[in-house]
């Protein structure tokens, strides 16, 4: 079976390139070659970044629901695991470890976190999605944040995971973990829209009424992606706590759904390779404008690092004025075989209830670029 | 009961300030669709403004109604700038293009007032000058209500009234409507629709100044987040009364306000510890929208197939 | 019906195969299936589509007043009125967009008001839009292909792990839409947008993809809208076709005359939400009513 081979390959190359990453950011380096410290943690965001966008964009790029609460599921997936492995993984651990050794216990013990938070955070994901996607465009916006809200809220008063003061959390992520979940959070995202039911997800973004006429159960896939697009934040989340190796609320505000939402429009909506991108720019932005120099002007001086987030903001301004339309557009980059049909980024046009005019005019240059077209024959 | 009337006193004072803020969000949404979520900064911005207006002036050491009064307006007036400037500068060249740009563009300007904020304030609270001799009258019993209290119910109903007024009985008030019924109609018929969205922003940044500056009588410290959160709830309140109407604004900003102050007043006894206060706001709304998914007073249109 | 199930022994896993079944029978059994003879039997038999008075108010409007119908397999039904006579109501009442304050549908014996439009859908009822709504970031194909939804075999499982089934049913249905396109003359544009064809190819795709679900019944909002009269000439030959080739019920909702009177074979004039008139072309053309409706628009 080539196919199978094929992707055994792939796992296998990608595998080890994590690896070899991996192995570069350690103490030792990897044949004498080793990065920063910094730059492990840089890299290792940056993939838990790419989780993030890349399962939000499911449900905000292709199945054209507008949630911004992203943020809330992470918080659940990060909380959920994080309580299994500060209170019971040890003891579970030191039972393992007798029977498969130490090291494989370790691992299956976090392959357990990983599902517990993928899993919690996919039935909140349902719970919160049942009652909210009968809600449209900014009303369902305004939910999905209210729900993310309440979930920090109610997780702040939980004293058993912190609380208020925080908690402390097992490091089991390294970033063969994050680069592994990466790459098969972007493997079956694109295998879903891809797909039957992708087209369908599609169909609900771009004419839910057509959709439905076409025998589609909008409802049923609006919440299927819904609930993916948690399980995934989840992931991301359980990552994310057991490499930060604390847990703290402020960690999870509506500003970090934000952020998420930021990536996805600035690498371009409904474009899986622009979240990757958008993922990346926006981890690394903040951290490059840190590098700032101090500079003397009209004989004073100005330390343009401490002006990093002024300037991160107005480049994100600065950004939307010139490339309103995400930086790859609706286009994907690269390979053929993430490409696909031109599509127009629409932020949430089924606002049904529009008497006025939406400032969302459609966009009526074509999308598609000849050019690019051939190039990517 | 005096405790109830009291509860209700402070709750609707809180919610007066909601509410003020709400019809800013109420109004932007009305005509251009958009979350303007910087509107909550610009609330900030305007119990800064009335800061440095109230000590430059030397308010701040003599209170009197006069300075009051003209702090009150000047903070108006310079958020009212502001609110125009960025709609000029921000707004307007990305209002053509999807809602989602539009969006990450209010969140720019949100961070960018807030972390210039940090810059030029200090991230440390300041405390605000008490223009007025605050005191307290007794109501019934042993509920009380201070003259700062009285001030904001009375300052903000006049507000509210003036706003009605514009909308319904001057022309630019007709245009701001005809623009939000249909944009490009409104544009056809000879407004100009430019001209009426800077006064919308102008209208709305003025009375979320009026709001910070009255807040800050209530409760003087100011920062440069401060208007994070109070800004969400007042969005929140917006989208509860039905956002784009402007009666369910203030109707949603006064609910809002009552059960947040009742939940930290009652809460407890029923088992829901005051921490939850800021969860309040986000439940009653999600309640509401699932039973009216076009909030209290928005009503649906249905779709033309 | 359960009739040889062939190659479709590939896990009947889902109850939408079932429909696959039925149309296929539909299908083999040539045009006219059923035919009219039996049709007039009252409340069963040869009639497939059939509307107990059906009524929906909007406020104080009654958009469709106590409607009849009575639309028997494999005819072309027509359904003509002067412009806000409601027809484009009764469509959406059909298919489930309004449901109706009082009054019944039935679809092949079984009541199909209230259920919601996808279900409708899944049991054989298809159509097309007055206002053409397309999928306007798809091609033509992955339009076309998006209608093939109820009869897909992948499951989800299938889809993220690219299963031999996964490939199997992509195929099948690319084919299967890749035919359709051609009966249509429009496989050429197979990788085109959607919305980027001309206007005229736009009606024909929206038939098309309405055609993909495997439908029982057909229903056509205008598809003459905006045509040539050669364009509309070609449409009435090609509803013909397809009716016969797919065994369809088709029923029609079209303002040009020329295209109700040459290809239906019974029309119903509707005027302000009422049945005015009911009959063979011939008899509609001369209906003192009808003309009335029309002139007295």
């Amino acid at each position: 079976m080539p196919t199978f081979v094929k992707r055994l390959l792939f796992a296998v190359l990608v595998i080890a390139a994590l690896f070899a990453l991996n192995a570069m950011l350690s103490t030792q380096g990897l044949f004498g070659f080793g990065l920063d410290d910094y730059y492990g943690r840089l890299l290792t965001f940056i993939g838990i970044n790419v989780i993030l966008a890349v399962s939000l964009n499911l449900i905000n790029g292709f199945t054209g629901q507008f949630s911004i609460g992203h943020a809330g599921f992470m918080a659940i997936g990060a909380y959920a695991s994080a309580y299994m492995t500060v209170y019971h993984a040890p003891g579970w651990e030191l039972a393992l470890a007798g029977m498969v050794g130490a090291d494989a216990a370790h691992v299956l013990i976090f392959v357990l976190a990983i599902f517990i938070g993928g899993l919690a955070t996919a039935l909140a994901g349902l719970v919160v999605g049942i009652p909210s996607l009968r809600l449209r465009g900014d009303y369902l916006a305004i939910v999905t944040l209210g729900f993310a809200e309440i979930i920090r809220i109610v997780i702040l008063n939980i004293d058993k995971v912190g609380g208020a003061t925080g908690l402390t959390v097992p490091g089991y992520t390294n970033f063969v973990w994050v680069g592994v979940f990466a790459v098969i959070t972007i493997v079956i995202v694109h295998n879903i829209v891809r797909s039957d039911i992708g087209r369908a997800l599609v169909s609900i973004r771009e004419d839910e009424l057509a959709a439905e006429a076409m025998g589609i159960n909008t409802t049923r896939y609006k919440v299927l992606s819904f609930v993916i697009s948690s399980a995934f934040a989840g992931i991301a989340g359980v990552l994310f706590a057991h490499y930060n190796k604390f847990l703290s609320t402020a960690d999870f505000t509506f500003l970090r759904s934000f952020e998420i939402i930021i990536m996805i429009v600035l690498g371009g909506m409904g474009s899986i390779t622009g979240a990757i991108l958008g993922a990346a720019v926006i981890t690394i932005l903040p951290e490059a404008l840190r590098q700032l120099p101090t500079v003397g002007l009209f004989g004073q001086e100005f330390n343009f690092a401490d002006l990093r987030l002024v300037i991160y903001a107005a480049l994100l301004i600065v950004i939307m004025l010139t490339r309103p339309q995400g930086v790859l557009g609706t286009r994907e980059f690269g390979m053929n075989w993430l490409r696909r049909a031109q599509k127009r980024p629409e932020g949430d046009e089924a606002v049904g209830a529009d008497t006025g005019v939406s400032i969302a005019e459609r966009d009526t240059t074509p999308t598609a670029d000849p050019v690019e077209e051939v190039k990517n024959k | 009961m005096d405790t109830f009337v009291q509860q209700l006193i402070n709750g609707l004072t809180i919610g007066s300030i909601y509410a003020l803020i709400a019809l800013g969000y109420t109004m932007v949404y009305g005509i251009l669709r958009l979350i303007n979520f910087a509107h909550g900064d610009i609330y900030m911005v305007g119990a800064f403004a009335g800061f440095f207006i109230a000590h430059g002036l030397g308010f701040a050491a003599e209170p009197s109604l006069v300075g009051f009064a003209i702090t009150l307006l000047g903070s108006m007036l310079v958020a009212a700038l502001i609110g125009m400037a960025i709609e000029r500068f921000a707004y307007r060249p990305v209002r053509k293009y999807a809602r989602m740009t539009t969006l990450i563009t209010a969140i720019g300007v949100s961070l960018l007032l807030e972390n210039l904020g940090v810059v030029i304030f200090g991230g440390a609270p300041r405390s605000f000058p008490q223009l007025l001799q605050n005191q307290n009258y007794t109501l019934f019993g042993n509920a009380a209500i201070s003259k700062s209290q009285i001030l904001i119910f009375s300052v903000s109903i006049a507000l509210m009234l003036l706003l009605q007024w514009i909308i319904y009985r001057t022309k630019v008030g007709t245009a701001m409507r005809a623009v939000s019924f249909n944009l490009n109609s409104a544009k056809l018929m000879g407004i100009n629709t430019n001209l009426i969205i800077a006064f919308t922003f102008a209208l709305g940044s003025a009375l979320a100044a009026a709001g910070g500056v009255l807040t800050a009588q209530y409760n003087p410290q100011i920062y440069p987040l401060m208007g994070i959160i109070t800004g969400l709830k007042a969005f929140v309140a917006a989208v509860l009364g039905g956002i784009g109407n402007i009666p369910g604004a203030v109707l949603g900003g006064l609910l809002i306000g009552a059960a947040e102050t009742f939940v930290v007043g009652y809460g407890q006894s029923v088992g829901i510890p005051s921490t939850y206060r800021d969860a309040v706001a986000f439940s009653i709304l999600i309640l509401v929208l699932l039973f009216r998914p076009a909030g209290l007073l928005g009503s649906t249109v249905q779709e033309k197939v | 019906m359960s009739g040889a199930p062939e190659h479709d022994a590939v896990e009947a896993t889902k109850e939408d195969s079932i429909l696959t079944e039925a149309a296929r029978a539909a299908r083999s059994s040539g045009g006219g299936g059923g035919g009219g003879d039996d049709a007039r039997a009252n409340g069963g038999g040869g009639a497939t589509l059939r509307t107990d008075k059906c009524t929906i108010r909007f406020g104080g409007l009654v958009a469709v007043n106590e409607l009849d119908m009575d639309v028997h397999e494999g005819e072309i039904y027509g359904l003509i009125g002067p412009n806000g006579a409601g027809k484009t109501t009764i469509f959406n009442l059909l298919t489930g967009v309004y449901k109706p304050t009082s009054g019944e549908i039935h679809f092949q014996n079984k009541r199909i008001d209230g259920l919601r439009p996808y279900e409708i859908a899944s049991r054989g009822v298809s159509r097309t839009f007055q206002n053409i709504r397309l999928f306007p970031s798809m091609s033509v194909l992955e339009n076309v292909m998006t209608a093939c939804h109820i009869h897909a075999k992948q499951s989800l499982f299938d889809a993220v792990v690219r299963t031999p089934r996964f490939g199997r049913d992509e195929e099948e249905h690319r084919e299967y839409c890749l035919e359709l396109l051609g009966i249509f003359d429009l496989a050429r544009y197979k990788d085109e947008g959607g919305t980027s064809l001309p206007y005229g190819n736009q009606r024909r795709l929206e038939i098309v993809r309405a055609l993909a679900t495997r439908p029982k019944l057909l229903l056509l909002d205008e598809p003459a809208a905006g045509m040539n009269p050669s364009e509309a000439m070609d449409l009435m030959a090609l509803i013909r076709k397809i009716r016969d080739r797919f065994g369809l019920t088709i029923l029609l909702v079209e303002h040009n005359m020329k295209v109700v009177m040459g290809v239906c074979e019974r029309i119903q004039v509707v005027d302000y939400g009422k049945s005015i008139a009911l009959g063979l072309p011939e008899q509609i053309k001369n209906d003192p009513k009808v003309i009335e409706a029309y002139l007295g628009d």
